[in-house]
């Protein structure tokens, strides 16, 4: 492998000129650099064939796919702020009320630290049972699921403590370099340079490059996006504590209302929302919390979704029902074919139609929702929201306009915003330096445009590519990105992508077989 | 794995007929009777045959059904529970295509065939993803 034909070797570090070690205006400028630049500047200089960005669970999937596949740990560069490639998905996780003890949304089979998913995580649950009852029930649920009893899902903790197995196995903490990844601009004689800012003081210069033929993008969620009015509201009254986020710590709220009886306003109907129900409910049911619910609904779902029997999506009492985010047959099924095939125009559309905002069926939240229904604690209505201003006693009070233009006012010591709405990639200060200086475009749903093979478009720097998984690639080829098993895929077709260009092995049945029996045995790949 | 119609084509035809197979060769050693090995392995490997054969038209149905299912999807419980259909359905035809000097005990076949579907059933829900690492993104096809 040969970054234009001046790759000293993997892993070697070059420390080039004498100056500052930072970025100066004119690099800023420049949408493609070369060495002398950096030299210039004084930015260090790593040179590592492959380079990925983000280092949370996007590289991971990427990164393990290739160990397994025979690339060396030295030819692969982990540039991310954190030393755990879980730690990003565990801070949402927990905010929006998915402790380590409960249990995500993601089947049995997208297992993150198992390129096979196999054994799958019902399996293993099984298998560390302590009872035959323990052994039994995830092994049940998965065999009669959906049918029979909801789908088996694992325990948040399960999936960290795996990954974080796998990740001391394929050897992460020596490819992983921490630091904030400023910019990655395409280099005059071919592939890339990452510029990364490592925390204050651990390196002699500010910020240090990364001279790559590869680069893979996977920095999550651009970030996290209010409604308008609830952003409106805690800007003009600089209330941060009325008016919450679910990704964001809102421990808060929780601890108040168990103190004290109180009103709090649910937004969205997604599976956050039915998380901070559930939350919401449990507190009421084992602490005794005296809390009422206002559910306000924008598109309230009466019923299935659907003109035509082969395209009906279960809905009622205002939810969208699908197991998962995305109906099944879109990670590998017969809906991923149909996306494959679409036209890029058509793309928004189908992707709205199967996502969109969906929740969960799970007997236990349908449970909560009719009790509180009839008990009076959980109430719904269906409007959009005109204004929310400051009431009486610290609470707030929000205007809701229905379609029939009656208006209702909630008073509530809380709203909690569970919409879980994602910022626009502009933005991601690194997302918005590609589409601005590396030539990265916009698909038709406003993210990044990838191709069925996670290459960025436009961003080419031959013998260079720069690929993407996650949420940032929505709207191109591949629905359900923003799953475990999406990023697995994301990162099995770039692998393999990889390996047509000859940087990487291609995991063939035999290696296959052989690389699953170290992961066995726990063995180095 | 949430199958296309190829790849339900595709891993009934190479899966079903070569761990099917391998399983027919084995299980056929311990099924009881008193007809030569020879003569068994003649019923055993023609039922093998129909779940195969048979198997091609049993997966346009279930193609068929699958397109109600908003999630396109096939749950495991219902890869199993063919069993009953696909097994009445090749039993009638194996006793109607059987020589007369071959005969064969709803017991014998039994045995036979709740073992095959067994195996194969487990098989396609573990350990094909390890010899097969992309057969569950593609819908079950091979190539």
């Amino acid at each position: 492998m040969t970054n234009g034909g001046t790759d000293p070797g993997p892993g070697a570090t070059r420390r080039l000129g004498g100056a500052g070690g930072d970025l100066t205006p004119q690099l800023v400028a420049q949408e493609w650099l070369d060495d002398t630049m950096l030299e210039a500047a004084g930015i260090p200089v790593h040179d590592v064939p492959l380079v990925t960005v983000g280092g949370g669970l996007g590289s991971f999937a990427l990164v393990d796919y290739l160990r397994v596949a025979g690339v060396p740990a030295d030819r692969i560069a982990v540039l991310g702020i954190n030393q755990k490639p879980w730690q990003t998905y565990a801070y949402l996780a927990r905010n929006s009320q998915i402790p380590e003890h409960e249990r995500l949304r993601s089947d049995s089979g997208s297992v993150m630290d198992n390129i096979w998913g196999f054994p799958s995580y019902a399996v293993r649950e099984a298998f560390a049972a302590g009872s035959l009852r323990g052994f039994a029930a995830p092994l049940w649920t998965v065999l009669t699921e959906p049918i029979l009893t909801d789908y088996y899902t694992p325990q948040a903790g399960q999936v960290y403590a795996s990954v974080d197995r796998e990740a001391a196995r394929i050897g992460w903490s020596g490819m992983l370099h921490e630091g904030q990844v400023r910019m990655v601009r395409r280099r005059q004689g071919g592939g890339y340079f990452t510029i990364l800012t490592p925390p204050a003081g651990t390196t002699p210069t500010k910020r240090v490059a990364f001279r790559s033929t590869y680069v893979h993008v996977a920095v999550g969620y651009p970030g996290v996006k209010f409604l308008d009015d609830l952003q409106e509201y805690r800007e003009r009254h600089q209330d941060f504590s009325r008016v919450v986020n679910a990704y964001e710590p809102h421990d808060h709220v929780y601890e108040e209302l168990r103190a004290r009886p109180g009103t709090v306003v649910v937004r969205g109907s997604g599976i956050v929302a039915s998380r901070i129900l559930q939350r919401l409910i449990d507190d009421r049911d084992r602490h005794g919390a005296q809390t009422t619910i206002w559910h306000l609904f924008r598109t309230y779902v009466a019923g299935p979704q659907g003109d035509s029997v082969f395209g009906r999506r279960p809905g009622k009492d205002g939810f969208a029902y699908q197991a998962f985010n995305f109906p099944k047959a879109a990670w590998g099924g017969q809906l991923r074919n149909t996306l494959l095939k679409l036209a890029p125009e058509d793309r928004p559309g189908f992707i709205r139609t199967t996502g969109g905002t969906n929740t969960a069926p799970r007997r236990s939240w349908r449970e909560q929702l009719d009790r509180g229904r009839r008990e009076g604690f959980y109430r719904t209505h269906v409007g959009s929201v005109g204004s929310v201003e400051p009431g009486p006693d610290g609470t707030t009070v929000t205007r809701i306009e229905s379609k029939d233009g009656a208006i209702l006012q909630v008073e509530a010591n809380f709203i909690i915003d569970a919409t879980g709405l994602e910022a626009g990639v502009r933005e991601h200060r690194l997302l918005a330096d590609l589409l601005d200086h590396t030539g990265a475009r916009v698909n038709p749903l406003g993210r990044l445009d990838a191709s069925p093979e996670f290459v960025l478009t436009g961003t080419e720097s031959p013998p260079g590519k720069m690929y993407a998984s996650g949420s940032i690639t929505l709207g191109s080829y591949y629905s359900p990105v923003d799953s475990f098993l999406g990023l697995q895929y994301a990162g099995l077709q770039i692998a393999d992508d990889l390996a047509r260009i000859g940087f990487a092995p291609r995991i063939g049945p035999f290696r296959s077989v052989r690389q699953w029996w170290k992961w066995m045995r726990n063995a180095p790949p | 794995m949430t199958p296309t119609l190829a790849g339900r084509l595709q891993t009934r035809v190479v899966v079903v007929g070569v761990v099917g197979s391998l399983w027919t060769l084995l299980v056929t050693l311990a099924i009881p009777g008193d007809a030569s090995l020879a003569d068994k392995y003649q019923v055993t490997f023609r039922a093998m045959a129909l779940v195969v054969l048979l198997g091609v038209g049993w997966e346009l149905l279930y193609h068929g059904l699958q397109q109600f299912r908003w999630e396109k999807d096939w749950p495991t419980l219902f890869g199993l529970l063919t069993g009953v259909n696909e097994g009445i359905g090749v039993w009638i035809v194996l006793a109607a295509i059987l020589p007369a000097d071959l005969n064969v005990t709803a017991l014998q076949f039994l045995v036979h065939f709740v073992t095959t579907w067994l195996v194969v059933w487990l098989w396609l829900n573990g350990p094909m993803r390890v010899v097969a690492l992309r057969w569950r993104f593609r819908g079950g096809r091979l190539v």
